[in-house]
Order: C-alpha cells, then sequence, then structure tokens
C-alpha cells in the first residue's frame, strides 16, 4: 500500500492529478491511497513549490504539472 | 516580413470583395484581417521557441539561485526571473510560500511575482507585432524597473508585518534555514520540444477567441471614431487621462490579450504613447483575481499598499511619456 499525498489548493489540476493517479494504480495493479493536501502551512512544509504536485510515503515525486498516464506508472510501479 | 499581412489584407479587401479605398468599411475590415492573421500565426510560432528556450527553467532552480543573494541584486534578478519563468498562476501561493521559507527578502519575492504576470510571452509577442519593437522595449524596461523598485519599497517599510501570522513567524525565526536542495536535470530536446508544444497549444487555445474580440473592437474604433474625437477627449493635453486610464484598466484583466489591438488602434488614432502603456500595463498588473489569491498570505492592508504603488507609479510614468513625447 503506497501512501499518495496530492499537493495544491483544490484547483482543477489537482483533482484531474488524483484522477490519473487513481486510474493509473487501478490499471496496473497497485494499492494506493490518496489524499488531497490543501491547507497552505502543509503546502509549504511538503517544500512544495509549482502545485499539483505529488508525494508517494513522504517524498516529493513530482511538481508543477499534471502527469500523464505514463509519468503516473513509473511513479507507482 | 510583416508586410505579407499587410498584402493579404489588401488582396482580401480590396481585390476579392472589391471595397472603396478609404471608407469605414474597407478600414475597418483591412485592421480586422491584418491583424487576426498576423497575431495569430506569430502567437504560434513565437510561443513555441521561447518555450523551447525557457523549458529549463522553473521555480525550483530561480529559488536555488536567489537564496542568500545581496538584496540588491536579489531585487534584479528577481524581478528579471520573474519575467521569464514559465509557472501557472494557480502556483503563486505556494511559490511565495516556498521562497519566504527559504527566508529569500520579501520584497525579492514580490518583485518575482510582480514582473510575472507583466512581462508574459502572449503581451510580448503581441505588442511586438502591433506597437512595434521601441513600444515594447520600453514596455519591458518598465516592467522590470517596477518590480525592482517594488521590492525596494517593500523591504524598506519592513512588509513582513503584514504577512499571515504563520508566514510571518516562518519568516521572523532565528533558527537557521537549511540551503534549498536543486538537482538540475539536463533536459533533451525532445523534452524541450513537448514542452513547447504543450505549452503553445494550451496558450492558444485559451486566448485566440480574446485576439478576435480585441481585434473587433479595435477594427470598429478604426473605422468609424474619428481620430479629432480622441485628441479632443484624450489628448495629453487633458492630464487627468492618464489616472483615468490606469483605473479604468483595472476590471480589464479578464483578458489583456484583448487589450493590445484595441490599444493598436488608440495609438494610429493620436491617443499619447505615456496614456497607452498606463493603461496597458495597469490592465495585464493589477488583476483582482491574483489579488484575491494573495489574500491568504498576505494583509489586506499590504495588497492594498501593492495596488497603490502600482497605480500611483503607472500614473507618472504615464505622464513622463506624455511629457517627453516619445
Amino acid at each position: 500500500m503506497k501512501n499518495i499525498n496530492v499537493y495544491g489548493s483544490g484547483c482543477k489540476n489537482c483533482i484531474a492529478t488524483a484522477e490519473v493517479l487513481e486510474k493509473t494504480a487501478t490499471a496496473i495493479g497497485v494499492a494506493i491511497k490518496v489524499e488531497k493536501v490543501t491547507d497552505l502551512q502543509a503546502i509549504m512544509e511538503a517544500g512544495v513549490l509549482t502545485t499539483p504536485a505529488i508525494s508517494i510515503d513522504g517524498k516529493l515525486v513530482h511538481s508543477g504539472s499534471v502527469p500523464d498516464q505514463k509519468m503516473a506508472t513509473a511513479f507507482l510501479s | 516580413m510583416l508586410v505579407w499581412f499587410t498584402y493579404l489584407a489588401n488582396y482580401i479587401t480590396y481585390d476579392l470583395l472589391g471595397l472603396v479605398k478609404e471608407t469605414p468599411l474597407a478600414n475597418g475590415l483591412h485592421f480586422f484581417i491584418e491583424d487576426t492573421s498576423k497575431i495569430l500565426v506569430l502567437l504560434l510560432v513565437l510561443i513555441y521557441f521561447i518555450a523551447i528556450i525557457r523549458a529549463a527553467l522553473n521555480p525550483e532552480k530561480v529559488r536555488y539561485y536567489l537564496q542568500g543573494k545581496h538584496r540588491f541584486i536579489g531585487y534584479l534578478l528577481g524581478s528579471f526571473f520573474g519575467s521569464v519563468t514559465p509557472f501557472c498562476s494557480c502556483s503563486s501561493i505556494p511559490l511565495f510560500m516556498g521562497f519566504v521559507s527559504a527566508r529569500i527578502p520579501l520584497g525579492v519575492t514580490i518583485a518575482f511575482l510582480l514582473t510575472s504576470p507583466l512581462i508574459n510571452e502572449v503581451v510580448v509577442v503581441m505588442l511586438g507585432s502591433l506597437l512595434g519593437l521601441k513600444f515594447t522595449i520600453i514596455y519591458i524596461a518598465i516592467g522590470i524597473s517596477l518590480g525592482i523598485f517594488a521590492g525596494f519599497l517593500i523591504d524598506v517599510i519592513k512588509a513582513e508585518r503584514w504577512l499571515v501570522p504563520f508566514l510571518a513567524k516562518q519568516y521572523q525565526s532565528e533558527q537557521q534555514v537549511n540551503p534549498v536542495q536543486y538537482i538540475a536535470h539536463k533536459m533533451s530536446l525532445l523534452a524541450r520540444h513537448q514542452f513547447a508544444k504543450e505549452e503553445t497549444l494550451n496558450i492558444f487555445k485559451r486566448v485566440w477567441k480574446w485576439v478576435i474580440i480585441g481585434v473587433a473592437i479595435g477594427a470598429l474604433i478604426h473605422g468609424v471614431i474619428p481620430a479629432q474625437w480622441f485628441s479632443d477627449h484624450l489628448g495629453a493635453k487633458q492630464w487627468w487621462s492618464v489616472p483615468l486610464a490606469t483605473v479604468l484598466a483595472i476590471p480589464m484583466y479578464i483578458n489583456a490579450t484583448a487589450i493590445v489591438p484595441v490599444l493598436e488602434s488608440l495609438l494610429l488614432k493620436g491617443v499619447p504613447l505615456g496614456t497607452t502603456l498606463a493603461f496597458c500595463m495597469s490592465a495585464v498588473a493589477v488583476s483582482l483575481p491574483e489579488f484575491m489569491m494573495l489574500k491568504q498570505v498576505m494583509s489586506k492592508r499590504l495588497l492594498f499598499i501593492i495596488a497603490a504603488y502600482l497605480l500611483v507609479a503607472l500614473s507618472l510614468l504615464g505622464w513622463l511619456f506624455n511629457a517627453i513625447n516619445l
């Protein structure tokens, strides 16, 4: 089980990011738990500069854009 | 090269449609065809090349460069990077917090955030293609100077007092900050092309209809309203027209893209350069949604100071340019 955080102020792109991750996880059969982090202080403490950003098990792996399926597969596997 | 678009407009207006020269309809239509074709083609081509060049520049890298620099160099660099770094305006807030937590002087951060919308690729390409190189260079120089001076002012008045509490605490804490890490990735040409293609398509999809709307309004002014009316009402003699222009421009943030063609036709009708510049920059820089967003990280008072600074500075610049009559 991978714990995933999607950081962002709740804009369209963050929702899209979470959706891509969930779809990809189902497709490649990886169990994940996605949480959307919108609290400003939490975003700052995670060291995020550009949103949407993704962390997996506490490690920042991507920031600044909605990933495509190929990128998401690389993060998750 | 740009003369091709004039030929195209000549051909359609006079040869194909057979309109009589110097009638309002022919003038307006000619303006419309020349400008829409020119802007749309140039936007596609130039945004792609600008994106290729700056693909590898990102806010993480900028923060790494800015940390620990001397204040005055920081204002200059912050202002410069603000104008060239690509990032989505929805990232303004995390970016602001990230800079503050790296203890980059607040003024440097503000300089970065201020020039970022002011000097953007769409406005620069449109100004360059419609209003010419001189106007564009003046615009960019003023944009960068406005950022530098704002940064200086922000630190002089110790504006960090007016950040929201958790940020103010972070900024003023005695605790040592760790230098930020940045690992540069070498970007392949293919990756640059991917980035540039996406940027260009995204921007184009967003702005094309505004270009058409803006040019249509410009064409209407160009064809219908006589130049005499403008020199009587909006000339350099009416000193109040400059501050009025900066204030009227505030709600125009809705789309700055639509404004440039309107300005072109105003300039052609003899509205002075200073008034036009003030209107244009105010429309781009003083954006209500941007300010609403920044309310999450700074108090109303600080936002008010920044807005007032922009309006006053732009009015002064407008007067100056009207007076020296470039």
